[in-house]
């Protein structure tokens, strides 16, 4: 086929325009792997000369960042546990059961919960959370992240396990097998890939939230990444380069490594149903 | 192996009623088949018997059990389903072996009796594969080697061969029958293939917007339906119907109507109460009955040529009479069929079945049960 020199030209266009805005995605990335490693690290990108460790040697040793990454995955792990299980039990009887109306639940959470986790309810948040007595503890980030995040997790399993025969628990049940018996031997295996997509949803979300952290916590010893990342600020709040590109590539390991996991093990596929 | 008996179930979905009213016996060891439509009842019905559905009023016996509100757990039946409903994350061994589990039988004697059924299926050398990784074929093998696995009181199919390519049905039908005829099963079999329920039931009931219509052996259903419906939806190319004027001669039954000239039929009980209503009768002949012939004949129906579909060991030849109902006729290839326009058959006047305007089957005078 030939083009024409029109054609030629619109298609040289295209590709020099897409590598722009490819390249324009690709710097902080490309700063994000140099800067860590250079000691004289600038918000410009330049290739570490010497190579050195030394900016993550300062950080492994302040004790409250490190102390944040362990408190980050306290509630990121606790907030995903939660989540996942609420939420394949309430999509699974969302799912399988005969509420009248039961779709309109899922959309009247669904619309609550952009509000609840969302900046307008701060307020009532941080004032429940006070009453009940749970202000500067794990279990009240946790389960306001759980509470937040539930209804778009029931929302995507519901659409999961919608996809999924009911003809499997039935042929289960007439074998013998109780509700329950059916659910986890047959329907909890079919519905895991769908589970584990909100869990990896679910952890980048608590992971990389700063708000409810920072407003339902007041102790050091508490605080999660995303807020002790403000250590590597100086007293006028400019950043300290080089401490935080060191701090912030140790911050993003757990969750590059959690998609390598689940791509290595699940594969982010879907078992559905045989096709006849 | 035991009885499944309902006793005027009614099975209601908001205002419709998906079921009504019916009741039946399946006797100990009979295969019966659930004939019918999409929509008239026959799953319904199917799943109440598995408790996957509860009857909105009546009461469903299996045994000397009334099982109406019990759980399908505790039936102690199988089931076939139409999609199989095969685990997918699960080997064909596990699959098979998987109401044993529930039981609590051991990993060796779960699989050993897998094993078992999966070689009279002959899927025993795929016992380690999952269900994504076999064909339709073995997958339908497979999920009947899963209801055989254990002791059942009654076997449950649901349209179980209707995902299957035509040659591989032939042969699990065929299967089926003589499985039937190894365990003598006790067996309720939902399908819309009237073939089907030909080939297996040894009763078959004809299902219509939630009612049982006819409740006969096979050959009944076939000779004797009960109703225009029965007759329309047995046979293959169904019974001709055609709508004709029932006029009294010399103490005979004659019918008229376009390209339709029968002639000296008996006139029976029934028919006379029939005609004492009105002369609209209709007339019911299946294709097999038809035969070349000349409008010179006693019987004749004629008209002129519409299809001619050669089928290998048969013909069936479709004519349009002149208020353009059609008839067809099926034909050993033998008999050739000219190419003219007009084209006349004829038939035996004992083959000619008789409906009133209502649409019931008029009996013959001193019919005998056959």
């Amino acid at each position: 086929m030939r083009l024409s020199f029109g054609q030629l030209l619109a298609r040289i266009g295209f590709s020099a325009l897409a590598a722009i805005i490819g390249i324009l995605f690709a710097l902080p990335l490309i700063w994000f792997i140099f800067a860590p490693f250079n000691a004289r690290a600038e918000l410009g990108i330049a290739i570490p000369d010497p190579w050195t460790l030394q900016n993550f040697m300062t950080v492994f040793g302040n004790g409250f960042a490190m102390r944040g990454l362990l408190n980050s995955l306290i509630q990121s792990v606790g907030g995903v546990i939660l989540v996942a299980a609420a939420a394949t039990l309430a999509a699974y009887a969302l799912s399988r059961s005969s509420i009248p109306g039961k779709s309109m639940i899922t959309y009247i959470l669904l619309l609550f919960s952009s509000v609840v986790s969302g900046t307008a309810a701060m307020v009532p948040i941080f004032l429940i959370v006070s009453s009940v007595g749970l202000m500067d503890t794990h279990i009240a980030v946790i389960l306001v992240f759980a509470g937040g995040l539930l209804p778009t997790a029931m929302f995507i399993l519901r659409d999961f396990i919608d996809g999924i025969p009911k003809t499997y628990e039935e042929s289960a049940m007439v074998a013998g097998a109780s509700p329950v018996q059916a659910f986890f031997d047959v329907a909890l295996p079919v519905i895991r890939p769908g589970i584990v997509v909100v869990v990896v949803w679910a952890f980048v979300n608590i992971w990389g939230s700063f708000l409810i952290p920072f407003i339902l916590l007041r102790s050091d010893d508490l605080m999660p990444s995303s807020v002790a990342i403000y250590s590597f600020y100086s007293e006028a709040g400019t950043p300290i380069v080089t401490l935080l590109a060191a701090y912030s590539l140790i911050y993003s390991l757990p969750v590059v490594a959690l998609y390598l996991f689940v791509s290595w093990k699940f594969g982010f596929r879907f078992f559905g149903g045989i096709k006849a | 192996m035991a009885s499944v008996e309902f006793q005027n179930v009614t099975k209601s979905f908001g205002s419709f009623n998906a079921v009504s009213d019916i009741s039946f016996k399946v006797a100990d060891g009979e295969f019966i088949c659930l004939l019918g439509p999409s929509g008239c009842g026959k799953t319904t019905s199917l799943r109440m018997i598995a408790g996957l559905e509860t009857p909105s009023s009546g009461k469903i016996m299996i045994g000397p059990d009334d099982v109406t509100h019990l759980h399908p757990k505790d039936r102690q039946i199988s089931m076939v389903f139409q999609d199989y409903a095969l685990y997918p994350h699960m080997n064909l061994a596990d699959n098979i072996a998987y109401p044993l589990k529930v039981r609590g039988e051991s990993v060796e004697k779960r699989h050993k009796r897998a094993k078992e059924v999966a070689d009279v299926l002959k899927i025993g050398d795929l016992l380690q594969r999952l269900p994504s990784q076999i064909s339709g074929g073995q997958q339908q093998r497979t999920s009947l080697a899963r209801a055989l696995v254990y002791p059942s009181r009654v076997y449950l199919f649901d349209e179980p061969l209707s995902n299957l390519d035509a040659k591989l049905r032939l042969e699990a039908r065929g299967f089926l029958n003589h499985l039937q005829r190894d365990m003598g099963m006790t067996a309720v079999y939902v399908t819309h293939d009237q073939a089907e329920a030909m080939a297996l039931a040894t009763r078959i009931a004809v299902m219509d917007r939630g009612r049982i219509v006819q409740f006969a052996p096979p050959i009944e259903i076939y000779r004797r339906p009960a109703t225009t419906f029965v007759a329309n939806f047995v046979g293959n190319p169904p019974m001709n119907m055609i709508p004709v004027e029932g006029i009294v001669e010399s103490e005979q039954l004659q019918l008229r109507a376009h390209g339709v000239l029968v002639r000296n039929l008996p006139l029976s009980q029934g028919i006379k109460a029939a005609l004492g209503k009105g002369a609209a009768l209709t007339l019911g002949v299946r294709p097999e009955h038809l035969s070349m012939g000349t409008i010179n004949d006693t019987n004749t129906l004629s008209g002129n040529l519409f299809a001619n579909e050669n089928m290998g060991p048969e013909k069936l030849v479709t004519f349009e009479r002149q208020d353009g109902g059609r008839v067809t006729a099926r034909i050993f290839t033998d008999d050739m069929v000219e190419t003219t326009e007009n084209v006349a058959f004829t038939f035996d006047g004992a083959h000619a079945t008789l409906f009133d305007a209502e649409g019931k089957r008029i009996a013959a005078d001193g019919e005998r049960p056959l």
